[in-house]
């Protein structure tokens, strides 16, 4: 269910499809993305979301569809290939790697274009991480294990940023925190492609929200249409 | 002069240095042999046999080229490095995705063509390779040959040259990464495969580096890689594959044990690195340094 | 099932004549190195254990039954007994331990104590050092009613040799603690969870495997007359590691394919010299990267897929 609501999307997704093996998990997905849009998927779990994800950066067993940044097909290209043309990844686990401190997690994923945050910036931004910058990542408490996960991909200039579930697990003071950031970030210029289960805090951040079940796409449903589908969406939710 | 337990210190001594300089290369092929599994998940049984490459290159180097020690120690871990990297694009790659079983079994059948196609064309009786640094010093407790003392020198500093590469560079931030999430790593723009290509060839010229280091000490053979490659393995058993310091310090420990050995209890020292891996299963089975996977 | 039944009759009619079509030595050496391939066997393809040093079993019992029948005089039947017991008590050892690890490590451990045996061996008194012991004399079975000097009647107590220790690995394959150690190789975590001691089994297991093996090394020792120290030597054990996999790991016969390949091999390239081992690592190359399940394998993957669907 692609409408071409934009003129020009950054992100282009259409009849996507995706296995693990013998598991055909993603059906068919269609979505888009316009610049500077920040985009949700929700959905119950098993929906297919983090799939979604993986299989926009690449990092599915298989795919097949049409998954288009800026133009270019992404379909076909390894992972590598994708985060150079400007997409950057902050997986659901956070990925903090124990072997490095906090810094040299921070600096691990290679600038791909200009115009991304200096350490200085990205520091201002999440002091309590400068503090600890020669800790070992994995030292962390879960929430400064996330903000580490956020700030190491401002880093690289990617322009689209691919979060999944970045609140799971944290307490409401971060996940606040993090609301905050998401925002700024938006602000900023970044496009955002957000998988998120707690709905309240999606809906506090983003333009657009697209629902998922069973591998596909379902509805889509404007920020300022959410209060009169909000039985609509629940029942999706299985809140 | 002083005599300890009955034994004149000349033989004390000289075993000690003897046990290091069979520690430094312990030390640097378990070195070796831990960054590739770190990476390959790979446990390379080639390597013994492309430590035999590096002598036997600088020593053909020498016969027919005329190509000094010096610059052997340079160009031999290239060119057994680039042969390291060939093999790991044409047939390792392609069993990464196996039972890890399978990578001993290939690498292991590697070295089996490869020494056997060295002891066919060159035999098995040794060649003598001399000495870049011939003479020695007479210390007064003992005398140390001036190339013995360099090859422990040298291979210091290659083990910590390898530690600082790993643990304190932007690289080597990189292999660290990779070998704990590849996938990750590879979905921040870093090519991956690149890197384990890489990796398996820095550690086949690292084994390499010691068989040139070992040509002017021992004969070259096409069977002197095995038998040291299966000692190595208990070594690195011992030590476990968590860490590089970890590597270098078993590496050189366990060379002075066997230099130990052979001054107190002489018909023990083939065996008593076998003992310790005994002992060292029995009491910490992840191994001194190691980290259960 | 059938077809199974009638190979099987096949097989064991081609043994009975097989001294009047075939040198008996040989024979019967490729005999008692398709035991050892099958006793490894068990520990790879149905424990799921790969013991890179299983010549030391093989080796050690060859040794002991030359010194029981040599040096003190005694009959072979003693000296095989003596053989297995020792194989079995090193593999409770040398089990007890290696089983602290798994997979490659356990690989590597048995390398090292398979190492140690080796250098022990060069040392030891009483296995003759370098030289080995030579020269073992042929003596009659069951108290002088086998005469072993005829190469064809000892053919035939190798063979029976050769039935029994097959017939005792598919049994303990088909028995339900062979059920157990498939089940543990497949999912240990998943078997211990159900009450199941996986180390036990597993030691029990290494401790079979080496006791046969060593029934291999002292039928060996008893018909070529001589223990040296390549039977507990690496090359060995790398050897049987490749009569299972030419073979195919997964089958029971596969093992018994193997060996017979590989010492008809190594009898054809015997003046070949050191090319030999070239062509080994090669045949090892290969199958890893094309074969992995051998001979057997392969060719019972090939039938299945002649046949239609259904």
């Amino acid at each position: 269910m692609a409408e071409t609501l934009l003129k020009v999307p950054l992100l282009k997704v259409d009849g996507l499809q995706a296995w693990y093996g013998e598991s055909h998990i993603l059906h068919g997905v269609g979505f888009e993305i316009g610049h500077g849009e920040l985009v949700t998927l929700l959905g119950r779990n098993g929906a297919g979301k983090t799939t979604t994800l993986k299989s926009v950066m690449g990092i599915v067993e298989k795919r097949s569809g049409s998954v288009t940044f800026e133009g270019r097909q992404l379909v076909g290209h390894p992972s590598n290939e994708i985060a150079r043309l400007g997409i950057a990844y902050c997986p659901e686990e956070r990925g903090i790697f124990s072997s490095l401190n906090v810094e040299e997690n921070l600096l691990l994923p290679p600038v791909v274009k200009p115009g991304g945050m200096s350490l200085a910036e990205i520091y201002q931004l999440f002091p309590n991480l400068e503090e600890r910058k020669r800790s070992q990542g994995t030292k962390l408490s879960g929430g400064e294990q996330q903000m580490l996960a956020i700030g190491r991909i401002l880093r690289t200039g990617a322009t689209l940023l691919l979060f999944d579930e970045p609140t799971e697990g944290l307490a409401p003071v971060i996940v606040q925190r993090i609301g905050e950031i998401i925002r700024q970030l938006k602000s900023r210029g970044f496009t955002i492609l957000l998988v998120e289960q707690n709905f309240h805090f999606a809906a506090t951040v983003a333009d657009r929200h697209y629902v998922m079940e069973d591998g596909r796409v379902v509805d889509m449903i404007a920020s300022a249409d959410v209060q009169q589908n909000i039985g609509k969406l629940q029942a999706y939710l299985g809140v | 002069m002083f005599e300890l337990l009955g034994i004149p210190p000349q033989a004390l001594f000289g075993q000690l240095l003897l046990g290091l300089i069979n520690g430094a290369f312990y030390a640097m092929l378990s070195l070796g042999l831990a960054v590739i599994f770190g990476m390959l998940n790979v446990i390379n049984f080639t390597h013994g046999a492309q430590y035999m490459m590096g002598a036997f290159a600088a020593w053909l180097m020498l016969t027919i080229l005329d190509i000094p020690f010096w610059v052997a120690l340079v160009l031999a871990p290239l060119v057994v490095g680039l042969f390291g990297v060939v093999l790991e694009k044409v047939m390792l790659k392609r069993i990464y995705h196996l039972d890890h079983l399978y990578g001993f079994l290939l690498t292991f059948g590697l070295a089996l063509v490869i020494e056997g196609l060295f002891q066919w064309k060159w035999g098995s009786s040794g060649a003598p390779y001399p000495s870049p640094i011939p003479g020695g010093t007479n210390l007064g407790f003992m005398f140390l040959p001036t190339y013995r003392g360099f090859v422990v020198v040298a291979a210091l500093v290659i083990c910590l040259a390898t530690w600082y590469g790993i643990e304190r560079t932007r690289l080597g931030a990189y292999l660290r990464a990779a070998t704990e999430n590849p996938t990750l790593v590879r979905a921040f723009g870093i090519n991956v495969p690149r890197l384990i290509t890489l990796t398996y060839g820095l550690g086949v010229g690292l084994a390499a580096l010691a068989g040139v280091l070992a040509a002017p000490i021992q004969q070259v053979s096409a069977l002197m890689g095995t038998n040291l490659v299966l000692v190595v393995f208990a070594v690195v058993v011992i030590g476990g594959m968590g860490s590089i310091m970890g590597s270098i310090v078993t590496g050189f420990g366990l060379g002075l044990v066997e230099g130990l050995t052979k001054v107190f209890y002489p018909p023990a020292s083939n065996t008593v690195i076998f003992v310790v891996m005994a002992i060292v299963l029995l009491v910490k089975p992840a191994g001194l340094f190691g980290q259960t996977k | 099932m059938t077809a199974q039944r009638v190979m099987g009759v096949a097989l064991l009619v081609a043994a009975l004549v097989a001294p009047w079509f075939a040198y008996p030595i040989f024979l019967m050496t490729a005999l008692c190195f398709a035991l050892f391939a099958c006793a490894f066997n068990l520990l790879l393809g149905y424990v799921g254990l790969m013991s890179f040093g299983h010549a030391m079993f093989f080796g050690i019992s060859g040794y002991f039954f030359g010194h029981v029948v040599k040096a003190w005089g005694m009959a072979p039947e003693l000296g095989i007994l003596a053989g297995v017991a020792g194989a079995a008590v090193l593999g409770a050892v040398t089990g007890a331990l290696a089983i602290r690890r798994q997979g490659i490590y356990f690989a590597m451990i048995t390398l090292a104590f398979a190492q140690m045996i080796y250098f022990i061996c060069i040392q030891a008194p009483f296995t003759g050092g370098e030289d080995g012991l030579q020269g073992i004399v042929r003596k009659p079975l069951l108290g002088g009613l086998i005469p072993t000097k005829d190469d064809r009647v000892l053919y035939y107590v190798v063979l029976a040799i050769f039935l029994f220790g097959y017939g005792t690995i598919y049994r303990i394959i088909h028995s339900p603690f062979g059920q157990v150690l498939k089940a543990i190789r497949d999912n240990e975590q998943r078997a211990v969870s159900l009450g199941y001691e996986a180390d036990r089994y597993k030691l029990l297991a290494f401790v079979l495997s080496a006791a046969l093996a060593g029934l291999a090394g002292a039928t060996k020792a008893m018909v070529l007359q001589f223990a040296t120290l390549t039977d507990v030597s690496a090359a060995m054990s790398g050897e049987v590691v490749l009569m299972a996999l030419v073979g195919g790991l997964g089958t029971i016969i596969g093992p018994v394919v193997g060996a017979f390949i590989i010492i008809t091999m190594q009898n054809y390239l015997a003046a070949a010299g050191e090319f030999v081992l070239v062509i080994q690592g090669m045949i090892f190359v290969v199958i890893v990267m094309a074969f992995r399940k051998g001979l057997v394998g392969e060719l019972a993957d090939w039938w299945k897929s002649r046949r239609p669907a259904g």
